[in-house]
């Protein structure tokens, strides 16, 4: 991504949103903005219409899970197909409670997308169509991407616990 | 024209033990649809991942299970003689598959194809199927990860052992009915 139009979608950011704007990085040369989780919707709307960005893809959502600091971060990564320049951007929300907007009504792709993040690590997207599991079995009733739980299955009794380092 | 010696050393088919005489051969009927049903076998390829592509490899020309009479494949289970579970199940299809094995008709033999259909495998996870047979009962498992061609076959071969050993009231009996009840499948 070209530094000078990084620059301008920082500065055109800064311009309507900049009181929700938290954080700006670029790791590996991939903007990155943290912001504040209220806007969200709106900070994404202005993307998608803005005739000079055109953030008309929705590549990715997902959440990291930060127990120690009690928070998940969701993640949504975006892509301007005109101008070829992606983006990602990030909210942190408290790990008790994970609720936020859901991104539907702008993406049709979000609503999959919001669910398997809802089946991994139970965040909730307000006004989101079918929020259910997609990926695992129904019945299930933990999120298990979040730290808390172990990779393993719990219901094996057979594997030596010392020499599969669990 | 001269003949020709056979001087292979494979085994054209056994005859079994019995009364021979012109025109007539008498032996036990257990022996004789033993013998039919293992040169026989419909199998359901229930293929899920790598192991199923090992047995597409099994079934092409160079490996050829059709040699051993498992020349046409079923996808239907109601028509199926055995169900061959090859690759890995999550817990997902857990259900899928008991659904599948319990349309089958008796006699119905499971061949579980390797590492994960039969513990599964290197995905110690929370979403894989521990083995199979957690749901279904199975009768031989062919380990590897894949198992090659010649391992997939020979767990062919035991199959067609079990099946052409198996008593004709075996799928009567009360152990049977026992170890179905183990699983809940009456």
């Amino acid at each position: 991504m070209e530094v000078s139009s990084q620059e301008r979608v920082i500065a055109l950011l800064q311009e309507n949103y900049g009181g929700e704007i938290l954080h700006v990085e670029t790791p590996y040369n991939f903007l990155t903005v943290t912001l504040r989780k209220e806007k969200i919707v709106e900070i994404v709307r202005f993307l998608y219409d803005h005739t000079e960005l055109q953030y008309q893809y929705l590549t990715s959502i997902g959440a990291v899970h930060y127990p120690d600091v009690k928070q998940m971060a969701v993640v949504y990564q975006l892509h301007a197909l005109v101008a070829n320049q992606r983006l990602r951007l990030k909210i942190y929300l408290s790990d008790e409670n994970p609720i936020t907007q859901t991104l539907t009504p702008i993406f049709s792709g979000a609503n999959w997308m919001e669910r398997e993040t809802f089946d991994f690590y139970g965040v909730i997207f307000e006004g989101h169509p079918n929020l259910k599991r997609i990926l695992n079995v129904d019945d299930m009733i933990i999120f298990p991407l979040r730290k808390e739980y172990p990779l393993e299955d719990q219901t094996r009794e057979d594997k030596n616990d010392t020499m599969f380092g669990r | 024209m001269q003949s020709v010696e056979n001087k292979s050393t494979v085994i054209q088919g056994e005859k079994p033990p019995g009364i021979e005489g012109a025109g007539f051969f008498a032996t036990s009927l257990e022996k004789v649809v033993g013998m039919a049903r293992k040169n026989s076998i419909w199998p359901l390829p229930f293929a899920t991942s790598c192991c199923g592509i090992e047995f597409m490899a099994t079934m092409a020309a160079h490996y050829d299970i059709g040699r051993f009479g498992a020349e046409r494949m079923s996808f239907s289970p109601r028509q199926a003689d055995l169900l061959m579970v090859m690759g890995t199940i999550a817990k997902k299809m857990g259900p899928v598959l008991r659904q599948v094995y319990e349309q089958m008709a008796e006699p119905r033999w499971v061949l579980s194809v390797g590492a994960c259909a039969s513990s599964g495998g290197i995905f110690d996870t929370y979403s894989v199927l521990q083995g199979i047979d957690r749901i279904i009962p199975v009768d031989v498992y062919v380990p590897g990860c894949p198992p090659r061609p010649e391992q997939i076959l020979d767990g062919v071969l035991k199959i067609q052992h079990l099946v052409e050993t198996e008593s004709l009231r075996r799928r009567d009996s009360p152990e049977y009915k026992a170890m179905l009840n183990r699983y809940g499948i009456e």
